[in-house]
């Protein structure tokens, strides 16, 4: 691990000031991501800027209207919340079914937006020399590499690495927004905004500037959201990223059967937490039965590109969804 | 504002109720700080990037991996190790159901089941073994030995529960 400076603060003006005050510095809250990643040799800041003794964003407040999660809480929090696992069961079980209990009591909401890709080429600088995401021009060795886990949709031809949220997929699902704030200024981003596409700058994955602080995320809370559920298919059973895995959330009409509102979002199978809005907008006013969720499912994956090993993400992912949407409406 | 320069300088770390002041560089991990510099050695050392568990410690009572946590950021708060579970030299209900149940084979593992195990009854993890697999798949064994982990943390938790045994 490189060396740095180790700053402590104890206020958010300090953290913020401290981070702006030398290139290369980074804010260090759980450190499951940011101290691994050092490990591996591909984070390497000249200062951390511990923020995790910054009071008073580590509150939970889920209202009527919305949830309201400081940045610091961390991921065992927010998974055990009462209220959260009562009334909003895929934000709890987004959390719970990631990382370790360990991870979860380290780990951070504003840092699980941020963490990092699990491609085997980006973590291992000193083996593979080819990283676009890591090293801007440098090439891409998962395009004919080992790409079992890589992504199918948002792919280019610079980066195919998948990000590895869980969470995020529930935020992306439930219109979520998150707020940050660089001393001057607080700004909200839409959660769609948040996770940038590869293209030509795989390097940059979030629209924040260097000196801007997440302090929190926000979920509007709607009747889908208190009938949702995170469904994550993996090569084990506990302790292990998604192959593909899927937030829904399901609203009826009066009558019981016909569909008022649906969400669906993917995950472990593209380069961002994946809204699948074309197969929602199939699925709005149609009756809620097996074939025509299956059918709506299988438009979750349009656009598709696999590239050789990660070819059974295609079949798995419409298969995914379907299931989690059957489980929510009751037909299992 | 806390601020430690590259070169390093003291980190007061709160060990099992001891108080040690460290003079080392920001980079040294608690996992390195307990057993390079404090010579504690039963928090082990296996993958060193977040997957084992093997280094498994409690930080104000909660559950956490040693090797991803900075020494510098846990200044002041309360660090338990394997070393600081036995009170008096009287074993932790955990640490006897282990060895009733023979809960390991080369034993490389067992320091961090065991803090996690302290960790999962603590958090009310126990009531069926497919529970305890879930709250446990942080702590691998290379092994196996899991199906006698898994009946050790039940009967560990069954012991504490009734009362036979104590809480942290």
């Amino acid at each position: 691990m490189n060396n740095f400076e180790y700053v402590r603060a104890t206020a958010i003006p300090d953290a913020l000031k401290a981070v702006a005050r030398q290139t290369g510095s980074r804010f260090l809250a759980g450190g499951t991501t940011m101290v691994d990643l050092m490990k591996c040799g591909v984070e390497l800041p000249s200062a951390l800027i511990d923020i995790t003794r910054l009071p008073g964003l580590d509150t939970i407040e889920a209202g009527p209207t919305s949830v309201r999660i400081g940045a610091l809480s961390r991921m065992s929090d927010v998974a055990d919340h009462p209220t959260i696992r009562k009334e909003f069961p895929v934000l709890s079980e987004s959390l719970w079914r990631g990382a370790s209990a360990q991870l979860r009591n380290m780990a951070t909401i504003g840092g699980n937006l941020m963490q990092r890709t699990r491609c085997s080429y980006f973590r291992e600088p000193g083996v593979y020399g080819a990283c676009n995401k890591r090293d801007p021009g440098s090439g891409c060795a998962a395009l004919e590499g080992i790409n079992r886990g890589h992504a199918v949709l948002g792919t280019s031809p610079s980066c195919i690495a998948t990000n590895p949220g869980d969470f995020a997929v529930a935020l992306v699902a439930f219109d979520a927004t998150v707020h940050v704030e660089n001393g001057k200024a607080q700004r909200r981003i839409p959660i769609d905004d948040f996770f940038l596409l590869p293209g030509d700058t795989p390097d940059l994955e979030h629209p924040l500037s260097s000196d801007e602080l997440i302090v929190a995320v926000e979920v509007p809370t709607s009747s889908a959201l208190r009938r949702s559920h995170y469904l994550k298919v993996r090569d084990r059973e506990s302790y292990e990223f998604a192959a593909a895995s899927a937030a829904v959330g399901l609203e009826l009409e009066a009558d019981g059967r016909t569909i008022r509102d649906v969400r669906i979002a993917l995950g472990g199978i593209a380069t961002r937490p994946w809204r699948a809005r074309t197969a929602e907008e199939a699925l709005v006013g149609r009756t809620f039965d097996e074939p025509t969720v299956r059918g709506a499912s299988r438009l979750a994956i349009e656009g598709a590109v696999d590239h050789g090993e990660n070819r059974f993400k295609i079949d798995l992912a419409p298969r995914v969804v379907a299931r989690a949407l059957l489980t929510v409406g009751g037909i299992t | 504002m806390v601020k430690s320069p590259i070169t390093g300088g003291g980190v007061r770390l709160r060990i099992n109720g001891s108080e040690h002041l460290l003079q080392i560089e920001p980079r040294v991990t608690l996992l390195d700080a307990l057993r390079e510099y404090v010579h504690l050695n039963g928090t082990k050392k296996g993958c060193d990037q977040g997957q084992c568990g093997a280094c498994t410690v409690h930080v104000d009572g909660r559950r956490v991996l040693a090797c991803l946590t900075l020494a510098s950021q846990v200044e002041g708060l309360a660090i338990t190790t394997i070393e600081g579970l036995a009170v008096n030299g009287s074993l932790h209900p955990v640490q006897e159901a282990f060895i009733r149940h023979d809960a390991f084979q080369c034993g490389y593992c067992t320091s961090g089941q065991i803090m996690s195990a302290v960790g999962c009854i603590d958090e009310g993890r126990t009531e069926s073994d497919t529970t305890v697999r879930e709250y446990m798949s942080g702590n691998l064994c290379r092994c196996g030995a899991y199906p006698h982990i898994v009946a050790a943390v039940r009967d560990a938790a069954q012991a504490m529960d009734s009362g036979e045994g104590r809480s942290r």
